[in-house]
């Protein structure tokens, strides 16, 4: 009797140990500190810039190692961490706010790997740190927000219909119409369910002089009103991170009502919270002549047609309900000092439209006062009762009261805020939009550099040493067959490495420990296969039979004990979150790939070992 | 070279003890049980929500100058205690209920080791998780432990038979539920990485039992005239050199994350330390007694012309 595979096993192995060993090349090359600077508002660097950077850095003795542009980003690779920080402190300086400059570990993959598409694998941001946050999006604010404008428009556009009402009054999910009788509602309701079909429903209540219309979100508007607040939250978040200047962040929708954002190697986490959270916006009103603010403070009642504001010193002031102009037609702002008082600024550009509307609106107040009124809203949870109740609130401030002195156009300034950090945040979060719906930080997990490369060491260290025990065990144990064994294990780890780095999974600490424990799991198909043949050797059977017989026999009790390590780890992929995920990718992954090496790469070594000898004495197993 | 287990002719008389055997794992069952009753697991924050700084000093500190400095900046109910090494220190907060804020906190924890305490501190982690969101973990954590024991025992009962099945999963619980009791009696935190292992033992407890398995079906083919305590026993016997191996092994790899691996990864390599030495003794005591006991004999396993399925496998 004899033992050999057909030629393509050969061949299938041969493939795997090249097509590995290819894939897992580009883990050996560092990672080159770098840094990024892109164009926010083209999305190009110029050349003219190009050749600006060169002279700045190069005056400062920081030439970049090599300079390489792709994807209209510039990427500077520096010598050291300490040259890359120094160049990104300098970069910052001199260049505007159009300019982002993004710390960055750009991988020193050659030329010709990358053209087949040969990347390191993607580490987790607890192997390279860097932070991640969940953030909760408060949908039910779209409603809020949603009854507020039909309300606002409800007034105007009966009007201009001559449609005959009393007031539109506004409740938290509704709102309802009240009109003088019953003519004028059945006369209003035809108009409404025509112009808002498929927007609003509408209910007749009441009767009389107390006729009323009550109005609510149809359930499939409010369905895509949310799903546009998610999205235009996630594109609104993406914004300030470019803003932020973040080397490959990741923002993504989680379930129905959750973003994640992942942004590798930022540092200042105060920063990105502040930034990332805040809702700021800006509204622009004229303050109301006449009116007596001290006294609608103290009855807490505002004459009709205004509301009651205070400005950032306490004092009260009152302003006109009908808003002049929202932060929504803003397209760019920049901090800077304003000339005539020499406090912090907001220059701020308006689009086309909101550049006539506020010419127009400014023109025929010439002479008065207008307010800027800075709006931020906050979410929190916070518990009550065992209960965990979500509570969104939002402050107006009045920053700034200035007379008109001419009609206003595209372009003007805003002052009154209180530092030039203030400044510089309010003109980004300008610059980025508005969110939505407010939105709070429900988990953060944020890793620092150093505990970032020691975990990547620690991690290492455990899988080699681990291995290197588990090879000298199988060695001094299954003798020929246990180095067999190993040539089977190490390449099961090159395998894992490649197809990590194909898939570009993220590895995690507990990806490291899914590798750790693939190990001590894959060395089991051997020991199995390798016991049965000691058995059948015993048993008597010739050493040619007993491998064969070993193999066969061994065979489905291996699969049946890693489809069962399978179905656990597809559960841990399921429900998992972040790095429990990690853990179970690089576990599915190891009880795969090491049927294949544990079983058919050490039966095809056996094979040429063994196999040929027809009058084999014994085994050295 | 390392002399050979060799267990083939041994016959130790495993099933001939098997009331003691689940008696004891009985026990100590109900211990476990006790003890998650009473002690209960000691959540990490991944669970119940709240703030974890971990920051770094360039040289080994006290605690009580840190302890001091929180408690001047009001963070009277944080928790310092030193991880892994004394340069290394960990602040708990539990979740204030009427904290306008709680995503801000660690930078005030932070800012407040800046300004006192020992010098040259370093931000090395922070972990913030809402109490709903640890509310949704600790409910998604026990969903998957239940899916993965059912997914587990329908493979497993269409592989072989409904009483393995169950065989299987009473070998498994047995084994989840004395590795929490182990959590719970020591009261080591219970992080997500924790139940990551516990799952990763229901996975490894498992492979250890199919083999028995497998083996008791493949001796019923084998030896026609025995009787089934002995078909079972001579099963356990052949496949014990294999079990106690590959329990080395995997104790080897998990030796080595416990002791390098670092603090971070500690409490996962115990978790799998302990799953691993209550599996390897749950499938040479428990799974086969199970069976057994459920009433498993030639007859069940082969019906009929069922095995065909066996015989394409190379």
């Amino acid at each position: 009797m004899r033992n050999a595979y057909p030629v393509w096993v050969y061949a299938l192995i041969v493939v795997a140990i090249l097509g590995g060993g290819l894939y897992a090349l580009p883990n050996i090359f560092p990672e080159d500190p770098a840094v990024q600077v892109s164009n926010s508002r083209t999305g190009e660097v110029e050349t003219q810039i190009v050749s600006i950077i060169d002279v700045i850095l190069g005056a400062q003795g920081l030439t970049p190692r090599r300079v390489e542009e792709r994807e209209g980003q510039m990427l500077l690779r520096f010598d050291s961490a300490d040259h890359q920080l120094r160049a990104a402190d300098v970069l910052r300086g001199a260049l505007d706010d159009d300019h982002v400059v993004a710390l960055n570990l750009a991988p020193a993959t050659p030329e010709w790997l990358r053209a087949i598409n040969g990347r390191p694998m993607s580490l987790g941001l607890d192997l390279r740190g860097g932070v991640h946050f969940l953030m909760e999006v408060d949908l039910n604010a779209v409603i809020g927000t949603a009854m507020e404008r039909y309300t606002n428009e409800f007034r105007g556009r009966l009007r201009e219909e001559r449609l005959a009402f009393e007031e539109v009054d506004r409740a938290a999910r509704s709102l309802s119409i009240r009109f003088v009788s019953e003519q004028d509602r059945a006369e209003a309701l035809p108009w409404l369910q025509r112009q808002y079909r498929g927007e609003l429903q509408f209910v007749e209540r009441g009767a009389g002089a107390d006729s009323t219309i009550e109005a609510t979100l149809d359930s499939d508007h409010l369905t895509e009103l949310r799903r546009l607040a998610l999205q235009q939250n996630i594109s609104t978040l993406r914004k300030r991170v470019d803003e932020l200047g973040v080397a490959e962040p990741i923002i993504a929708q989680q379930g129905e009502s959750r973003i994640v954002v992942q942004l590798p190697g930022v540092q200042d986490t105060a920063r990105a919270k502040e930034i990332l959270g805040a809702t700021a916006t800006l509204e622009f009103r004229m303050v109301a002549e006449g009116g007596d603010a001290q006294e609608a403070q103290r009855t807490g009642r505002a004459p009709s047609g205004t509301r009651l504001y205070l400005e950032r010193d306490g004092a009260p002031v009152l302003l006109q309900r009908r808003v002049m102009l929202t932060g929504d037609y803003i397209t760019g702002a920049s901090s800077g000092i304003a000339q005539d008082t020499g406090g912090p600024a907001v220059f701020i550009n308006l689009d086309g439209q909101g550049a006539r509307i506020f010419s127009r609106v400014t023109a025929e107040n010439v002479g008065r006062l207008m307010a800027t009124v800075f709006i931020e809203t906050r979410t929190e949870t916070t518990e009550e009762d065992g209960e965990l109740v979500r509570r969104t609130s939002r402050s107006e401030e009045v920053i700034n009261i200035a007379r008109i002195n001419e009609p206003l156009g595209r372009r003007f300034q805003i002052t009154g805020l209180e530092s030039t950090r203030e400044a510089h945040n309010l003109a980004l979060l300008l610059r980025a939009g508005a969110l939505a719906a407010p939105m709070s930080i429900v988990e953060e997990r944020t890793v620092g550099p150093s505990l970032g490369q020691e975990n990547i060491d620690r991690g290492m260290q455990s899988v080699i040493i681990g291995f290197i025990a588990v090879m000298l065990f199988m060695i001094l144990y299954y003798r020929v067959f246990g180095i067999i064994a190993n040539f089977a294990l190490a390449l099961n780890l090159v395998l894992i490495v490649s197809i990590l780095s194909l898939l570009q999974a993220t590895l995690t600490l507990p990806g490291i420990a899914g590798i750790v424990l693939v190990v001590g799991i894959a060395v089991d198909a051997n020991v199995l296969i390798f016991e049965r043949i000691r058995e059948e050797l015993r048993n008597g059977m010739s050493p040619q039979a007993a491998i064969s017989s070993g193999y066969d026999r061994a065979f489905s009790t291996i699969a049946d004990a890693n489809v069962t390590t399978l179905i656990a780890a597809v559960v841990l992929f399921l429900f998992g979150t972040g790095p429990i995920k990690g853990f179970a990718i690089t576990l599915s992954i190891g009880v795969v790939v090491s049927m294949f090496t544990a079983i058919v790469v050490t039966r095809a070594v056996v094979n040429l070992t063994y196999g040929r000898q027809r009058r084999l004495a014994r085994l050295s197993i | 070279m390392l002399p050979h287990l060799n267990f083939a002719d041994s016959n130790i008389n495993f099933l001939g003890h098997r009331k003691v055997a689940v008696g004891i794992s009985l026990v100590l069952v109900l211990v476990s049980v006790a003890l998650l009753a009473t002690r209960g697991l000691n959540f990490g924050i991944d669970f119940t929500g709240g703030t974890l700084v971990e920051v770094g000093y360039p040289q080994a500190v006290e605690l009580d100058p840190i302890r001091q400095q929180l408690a001047d900046n009001d963070f009277d109910r944080a928790t310092v205690q030193y991880f892994g090494t004394s340069r290394d220190v960990l602040i708990r907060l539990p979740p204030r209920a009427d904290d306008p804020d709680q995503a801000a906190l660690s930078n005030e924890v932070l800012r407040a080791l800046q300004s006192g305490g020992p010098d040259g501190v370093d931000l090395r982690r922070v972990e913030f998780v809402g109490p709903a969101v640890g509310e949704e973990l600790r409910e998604q954590g026990g969903l998957a432990m239940i899916y993965a024991l059912f997914g587990i025992l329908i493979y497993v009962a269409v592989r072989f038979e409904w009483r393995f099945a169950v065989g299987a999963v009473l070998a498994l619980v047995h084994d989840v539920t004395l590795t929490l009791g182990f959590f719970a009696l020591t009261q080591i935190e219970f992080d997500l990485a924790v139940l990551a292992a516990v799952l990763a033992v229901i996975g490894y407890s498992l492979n250890d039992t199919i083999v028995v398995y497998d083996r008791i079906r493949e001796n019923f083919r084998i030896l026609r005239k025995e009787t089934t305590e002995f078909v079972m026993n001579n099963a356990v016997n052949k496949t014990l050199s294999r079990t106690i191996v590959t329990s080395m092994t995997t104790l080897m790899v998990l030796l080595a994350l416990f002791v390098l691996g670092g603090a971070a990864l500690n409490n996962f390599a115990i978790a799998l330390i302990v799953g691993v030495i209550v599996g390897t003794h749950s499938s040479i005591f428990i799974a086969a007694a199970a069976a057994l006991m459920l009433g498993v004999d030639r007859k069940v396993l082969l019906p009929v012309k069922k095995e065909g399925v066996e015989e394409e496998t190379p």
